[in-house]
C-alpha cells in the first residue's frame, strides 16, 4: 500500500538514560526531493538517522518507508533504502570492486544486474581509476566515495548520507556535492549536516534539529521568500509611509527595516525600479540608496545560529519566522 | 541466497588474515608431532600388543588419542578465530552494512557462522588427513574414525557458535578470545569438578568433554549428538538476540 511520501516520521521518541536525544520529531519526504537535516554537533542527527535506518530502535513512534511499517516489516522498508553512517562501513582488506560486488549482492543483485550496478556506481562516484584498488589503501576522500557508492549500488529510492564531507578538503567536498545534486535528480536525499552552504548549494529542503528537537522546517524556495534573499535594499533622506511605496506598479512587497529603509521586492524590476525613481523626484522623498540583493544571502546561516541558541530554541515553534512586515 | 554471500565474506575475510594461517600452522604442526608420537609409540609395542587376545587396533590406539588432543587443542585456538566475527565489525563500525541492508537478523548470525563452520573444516580436514595416510599401509577401522570425525565436528561447530556469540557481547576481540576461552575450558572440565569424573552425575551432562569421549569411542548416541546441536543453536539464538536487543540499548 504505498502512498505518495516516501518517508514518513511521526513522532519520533529516543532516550538514551535519562537523556532524551530525539524528541517528538515528525517529519516526511516526497519523491525527489533532497533534505537538508541541519543541526549543530550533538543535536541527534546521527541518532535519527540510525533510527529511520532501523539501526536503532526509537523509544516511541514510527517511521514508514514507502507505505512499509520500518519495525514491522523492516526486510521491505529497508529495500528503498541506502546508508552512508557517518563512519563509512568499509571493509578495508577488500578492493573498491570487490566491496561494491559485496554491497550489490547483499542487497539481492546477481548476475549481469549485480556487474551493472557496479559499474555504474563506480562510474558515478568517480571511482574509475581505482576499481582494483585495496580500499584501506586510498585515501580519505576516495574512501569517503566508496562509502558513498555502497549506499548508492542497488539504486535505492531513497539516500541517506550522514556528513558526507567531514574531514576532505575543499575540492573534494565540491566534488561530493556534484555527486549529492546528480543523485538528488533521480533519488531522493536526506543529508545531513552541520554545514549550512552544504544545504543551500544542494537542498530543495531544509530542517534544523537543535536538542533533539525539530526548531524549523521548510522548503529552502520559501524560506528565501521569507527573507531578505530577493529584497533590495532602499533609502530615503526623507521616507515616504510604506503604503505609498506599496502602491507603486512594479512593487511586490515592502519591509521596513529601519527609519528611512525599505526592503522591496519587484514583480517587475524595470517598472518598478523607475516607478520608484519618478515618485521619489516628484514627491522629494530624496532617494539616496538602492541595492540589489546579496548573491549569496546571509539568510540560513543567521537562522541557524538563532534557532539553535538555547535560549530562543526554548520557545521557537517549527515554524519560519514571519517577515518582518508592517 | 544472501546467508551465503555473508558466509562468503566472513571466509574470505578470515583468509585474508595472516591470524588464521598462523592458526592453521600452529594446529597443524602441533598435531602432527603428536600423530607421529602415537605412532611411534605403536610401532614399539606393537609386537606385545600382537601377543593379546583381542589385541585393541592401529585406529583405536592412534586415532582417539589424536583426536582427544585435536579437540582440546581447538578448544584452545578456535577463539582467536570467532573473536573477530563481530567484535572487529562493531570496533570498526561496519556492521551497519549488513543491518541497513534487507536481510534479517538470522541471516547474518547464521551466515557469519557458515563461514566460520568453513574454516573449521578447513582446520578437521587437516586433522582427519593424518590418521586418512594410514589407509594405504594397514587397515582403518573405518565406523570408529567416522564417530570420531562427527564427534570433533560437533565438538568444534558448538565451540564455534559460543565464540560467535561471546564476539557479539564486545567490540574488543582479545577480550572476546579470552572470555571464550574461559567459558569453553570450564565446559569443557565441568564433569571434573563432580565426585566422579566419567560418571552420570548431572553436572557432568552438561561438560563437553563428556559427551565428546563417548564418540571418541565410537559409541553415536543421540544424547550426545543432542548435546552438541542444542548448544550450538543455544549459541547462536543468543547471538541473534543479541543483535536484536543492541538496536534498543540506552
Amino acid at each position: 500500500m504505498p502512498t505518495s511520501k516516501l518517508i514518513e516520521v511521526e513522532n519520533l521518541h529516543r532516550n538514551f538514560g535519562a537523556v532524551a536525544a530525539v524528541r517528538d520529531l515528525s517529519f516526511s519526504l516526497n519523491s525527489g526531493e533532497v533534505l537538508g537535516f541541519l543541526g549543530p554537533n550533538g543535536a541527534g542527527k546521527s541518532t535519527t538517522m540510525r533510527i529511520i535506518t532501523g539501526n536503532l530502535a526509537p523509544t516511541s513512534g514510527q517511521i514508514t518507508l514507502g507505505g512499509y511499517d520500518l519495525l514491522r516489516e523492516p526486510i521491505a522498508a529497508r529495500r528503498l533504502l541506502g546508508y552512508l553512517p557517518d563512519s563509512p562501513p568499509l571493509y578495508r582488506d577488500c578492493s573498491v570492486r570487490e566491496f561494491l560486488d559485496f554491497c550489490g549482492r547483499l542487497h539481492g543483485l546477481r548476475g549481469k544486474h549485480l556487474t551493472e550496478a557496479v559499474d555504474r556506481a563506480i562510474d558515478r562516484c568517480g571511482l574509475g581509476d581505482v576499481p582494483r584498488k585495496i580500499i584501506g589503501h586510498l585515501s580519505k576522500g576516495y574512501q569517503q566515495r566508496v562509502g558513498i557508492a555502497q549506499a548508492i549500488v542497488h539504486d535505492p529510492e531513497l539516500v541517506i548520507l550522514d556528513e558526507p564531507t567531514v574531514g576532505l578538503d575543499p575540492r573534494q567536498i565540491d566534488e561530493i556535492r556534484q555527486l549529492v545534486r546528480e543523485l538528488g535528480e533521480n533519488h531522493s536525499v536526506i543529508l545531513s549536516t552541520h554545514i549550512l552552504s552544504e544545504v543551500q548549494a544542494v537542498c530543495s529542503h531544509v530542517q534544523i534539529i537543535n536538542q533533539g528537537e525539530l526548531v524549523l522546517k521548510s522548503s529552502l524556495a520559501d524560506l528565501e521568500s521569507t527573507t531578505t534573499g530577493r529584497h533590495f535594499r532602499i533609502r530615503f533622506l526623507t521616507p515616504p509611509e510604506v503604503s505609498a511605496l506599496n502602491e507603486l506598479a512594479g512593487i511586490d512587497e515592502v519591509l521596513v527595516e529601519t527609519d528611512g529603509d525599505f526592503l522591496i521586492s519587484f514583480t517587475d524590476q524595470t517598472l518598478g525600479t523607475e516607478s520608484v525613481l519618478r515618485k521619489s523626484l516628484e514627491l522629494g522623498w530624496g532617494l539616496t540608496e538602492l541595492s540589489p540583493p546579496a548573491a549569496h544571502p546571509p539568510s540560513l546561516e543567521q537562522l541557524f545560529l538563532q534557532l539553535t541558541d538555547e535560549a530562543v530554541a526554548n520557545e521557537s515553534a517549527p515554524n519560519p519566522p514571519e517577515p518582518i512586515s508592517q | 541466497m544472501t546467508l551465503l554471500v555473508i558466509a562468503h565474506a566472513e571466509l574470505r575475510s578470515l583468509l585474508r588474515s595472516p591470524l588464521a594461517w598462523a592458526t592453521l600452522a600452529s594446529v597443524c604442526a602441533l598435531l602432527a608431532w603428536l600423530f607421529l608420537l602415537q605412532i611411534d609409540q605403536y610401532t614399539l609395542y606393537r609386537s606385545q600388543l600382537l601377543a593379546l587376545a583381542n589385541p585393541p587396533g592401529v585406529t583405536e590406539l592412534v586415532v582417539k588419542p589424536l583426536f582427544g588432543s585435536a579437540g582440546l587443542i581447538l578448544m584452545m585456538v578456535l577463539p582467536v578465530i570467532t573473536m573477530r566475527s563481530f567484535a572487529e565489525q562493531a570496533r570498526n563500525q561496519t556492521l551497519t552494512l549488513l543491518t541497513t541492508a534487507p536481510i534479517s537478523l538470522t541471516a547474518i548470525v547464521l551466515g557469519k557462522f557458515a563461514g566460520l563452520c568453513g574454516f573449521l573444516l578447513l582446520l578437521i580436514g587437516v586433522v582427519l588427513a593424518m590418521p586418512l595416510s594410514l589407509a594405504s599401509a594397514t587397515h582403518l577401522d573405518w565406523g570408529l574414525l567416522a564417530a570420531a570425525s562427527l564427534g570433533l565436528l560437533l565438538l568444534t561447530t558448538s565451540f564455534t557458535a559460543v565464540g560467535l556469540y561471546i564476539s557479539s557481547l564486545t567490540s574488543h576481540p582479545g577480550a572476546a578470545a579470552m572470555l571464550t576461552f574461559g567459558l569453553l575450558l570450564i565446559l569443557w572440565f565441568l564433569e571434573s569438578a563432580t565426585s566422579d569424573p566419567g560418571g552420570t552425575a548431572t553436572l557432568a551432562q552438561f561438560s563437553t568433554l563428556h559427551h565428546y569421549r563417548g564418540l571418541l569411542s565410537g559409541l553415536v548416541s543421540s544424547g550426545d549428538i543432542g548435546y552438541f546441536l542444542i548448544l550450538t543453536l543455544l549459541a547462536l539464538s543468543l547471538t541473534r538476540l543479541r543483535l536484536h536487543s543492541q538496536r534498543y540499548q540506552a
